[in-house]
């Protein structure tokens, strides 16, 4: 185990190192005065590109351009970014935290929603549940995420006025940013900071904001963690352990939750990283709709006003995140089924 | 067996695969979502080959620019010389839905027609003689895989240039990722079974052994995922034009449709829902073509897939 778990390390530094000369091969297709703008950290050296071209050696073959970018990625220093107005490193902690925010919110629903759905319509098949779940699965699956976000913004913001786009109301926003002395920003979360600040008002509009993002986030998640679930629990329960268990007269509660549903549930962490992607995807989508300023919503006003040191260090954040994800999955799996060697 | 009755009303004396061809058709057609994905795909290809005759072109020469009347940011209610009233910027929205139906289709067939072709393509190859070839696109595959598809695709697109094309390339360069791995699976499934043996051994050219043994017998999820495919690549498609990074504006696509509703999704306060026929035509379309190939992909699963198949 501890072998494996070394060798997928090293696996992981030559992805990123991969990662890394793909999204440098992307980068050359731009000027060296565009590219210069990955290497500038302060406004004042943003007027003096052709210093930097010439210190970066952005006129130099692509091996020397690629080792002295590296570097400087090394050293943290992940250029600028326009849409924030500073420092790609810095902009990231001001993102970050409420992308984790609405995921935190939304990845343990998405798990238990789904595993009891999926469970339920596997093991009563063909019944009126299963089929209405499936339809809603496959008619969910087929809802784009921002327009299904757009939808619920018009049925419960402009209809009903019940939950509005943003991330706090604007007067609770403005003391926050007029206060920092009061209201310290601890995990830059504000449905946790509002607590340990002992502001539950804030919390509470916090929390306000956050109902109608994830749900759209679990929504458009969870079909699939429930369709794997279901065929799992389809293909359990007609095997013989279960056979041999309903002839014996054993309750049938017992029989799937204890025996057929734990073993159905191996095969949902192998699309545990289909999740992780989905979830990042789907935050995209999410923060763009409601206006949170997240990663997600970062990433996209990026692109469209062509910051391209955000996107490149965005896609090494999530190719990290990921293969990290997806390592401690394998773990998992081999944890979960003994009959699982890993090599 | 009960299989054994329609396998009856099948002919037992043709070619083998044919008979199975037709026992797969019938399988699927007997699901009624694949009969509701098909009812939905045929409605959309005839509108997408009559669009000349629904909508007639404004400017011949550039039939996917949206007609538009005037430059008012304000949608106009359907009315009897716009079925389906106008968007912001008084685009037609019945031009731009009956026109966008035709981008969606490019999107689709082009992206998955691309991706599709290069992935079993190279996964064939890579499965069926392994060595180095496999071992070097395998790990290249690793290191494309560990970006999500819609950051890759848009860093991509940031990098070649905002424009529909570009949506399309980029989309292709990633997702052919998913069918070098899913065929090279079963080719690695095929590779070592009698009959490819018992073909090899009696000296059959390995360009016939693929064309003939391994790829029939391993495409079928290939088609499975080229179907669901061809809604979900719009679907990331169309948000990406959302975001602005599609086509120039006026151009006949679903997403930049709703991008151009997106500011009136909530009315005055006194009728909220009053500017509905902005989003609702163009969205209700994107969700009835993602869900007609899904429900096809979803049926063609069921067919497939062999441990249902002849239940």
């Amino acid at each position: 185990m501890t072998a494996y778990i070394i060798r997928r390390l090293l696996f992981l530094v030559f992805v990123l190192f991969g990662v890394s000369i793909l999204i440098f091969g992307l980068l050359s297709t731009f000027s060296p005065e565009r590219r210069a703008a990955a290497y500038v950290t302060t406004p004042q050296q943003a007027e003096n590109i052709p210093l930097i071209i010439k210190e970066y050696g952005l006129d130099k073959p692509i091996y020397v351009q690629y080792g002295k970018w590296i570097q400087q990625v090394a050293q943290g220093n992940l250029g600028w970014s326009l849409v924030a107005a500073r420092p790609v490193a810095k902009a990231f902690w001001n993102y970050f935290p409420t992308t984790l925010e609405l995921n935190l919110f939304a990845s343990p629903l998405v798990v238990i929603v789904g595993i009891w759905l999926g469970t339920m319509s596997g093991v009563y098949r063909d019944s009126f549940f299963d089929h209405s779940t499936r339809i809603a699965a496959i008619v969910g699956w087929s809802l784009p995420t921002f327009l299904f976000a757009l939808i619920l913004l018009m049925i419960f913001y402009g209809y009903l006025d019940l939950f509005s786009p943003g991330i706090l109301s604007s007067e609770l926003a403005l003391w926050v940013a007029n206060n920092p002395d009061q209201f310290v920003r601890y995990t830059g979360m504000y449905s946790i900071d509002g607590l340990l600040n002992g502001r539950p008002d804030i919390t509470l509009n916090a929390l306000n904001h956050l109902v109608l993002p994830v749900l759209t986030q679990v929504i458009v998640v969870v079909a699939l963690l429930m369709r794997v679930m279901r065929s799992g629990m389809i293909e359990e329960m007609s095997k013989d352990y279960v056979i041999t268990a309903k002839a014996k007269g054993a309750d049938f509660k017992t029989i799937y939750q204890k025996h057929a549903k734990r073993n159905a549930l191996i095969p949902v962490i192998t699309v545990a990283g289909q999740l992780v992607a989905l979830s990042m995807e789907g935050s995209i989508a999410v923060e763009v709709v409601f206006n949170r300023q997240g990663m997600g919503w970062w990433l996209a006003e990026s692109a469209t006003q062509l910051d391209m040191p955000v996107l490149m260090s965005v896609c090494m954040f999530v190719g990290l995140v990921f293969v990290i994800s997806n390592l401690i999955i394998d773990i998992m799996y081999a944890y979960v089924d003994p009959r699982i060697r890993l090599h | 067996m009960e299989t054994s009755t329609t396998m009856d009303a099948v002919q037992a004396h043709e070619h083998p695969r044919l008979r199975e061809l037709k026992f797969t058709l019938v399988r699927i057609f007997r699901n009624p979502s694949a009969v509701i994905g098909v009812v939905l795909l045929s409605f959309f290809i005839g509108v997408a080959i009559a669009a000349p005759y629904i909508a007639p072109p404004k400017y011949a020469h550039a039939p996917y620019k949206m007609p538009h009347k005037g430059f008012s940011p304000t949608p106009k209610p359907p009315s009897e010389r716009f079925i389906m009233g106008t968007t912001s910027g008084q685009y037609d929205i019945l031009y731009g839905v009956v026109w966008g139906t035709r981008t969606a289709f490019k999107i689709g067939l082009l992206v998955v027609g691309f991706a599709g072709l290069v992935g079993v393509t190279l996964g064939v190859v890579a499965g069926y003689y392994g060595g180095w070839f496999d071992e070097i696109l395998m790990r290249f595959v690793d290191i494309v895989w560990s970006i999500p598809l819609l950051v890759l695709a848009m860093t991509i697109v940031v990098a070649f240039g905002r424009g529909l094309e570009n949506i399309i390339i980029a989309l292709a360069l990633v997702e052919w990722r998913w069918y070098v791995r899913v065929i090279r699976s079963e080719v690695l499934k095929l590779r070592h079974q009698e009959f490819v043996q018992a073909a090899k051994l009696m000296g059959v050219s390995d360009r016939k052994i693929i064309l003939r043994h391994i790829l029939p017998n391993s495409i079928y999820p290939v088609l499975i995922m080229g179907s669901m495919d061809m809604g979900s690549m719009v679907i990331t498609a169309s948000f990406l034009s959302f975001v602005g990074l599609g086509a120039p504006r006026g151009y006949a696509d679903w997403g930049q449709m709703v991008a151009l509703a997106r500011n009136y999704i909530v009315g005055p306060a006194n009728n909220p829902l009053q500017f509905w026929y902005t989003i609702f035509f163009p969205g209700i379309c994107i969700i009835l073509f993602v869900l007609g190939w899904n429900l096809l992909g979803d049926a063609l699963r069921d067919a497939f897939d062999p441990k249902l198949r002849r239940r």
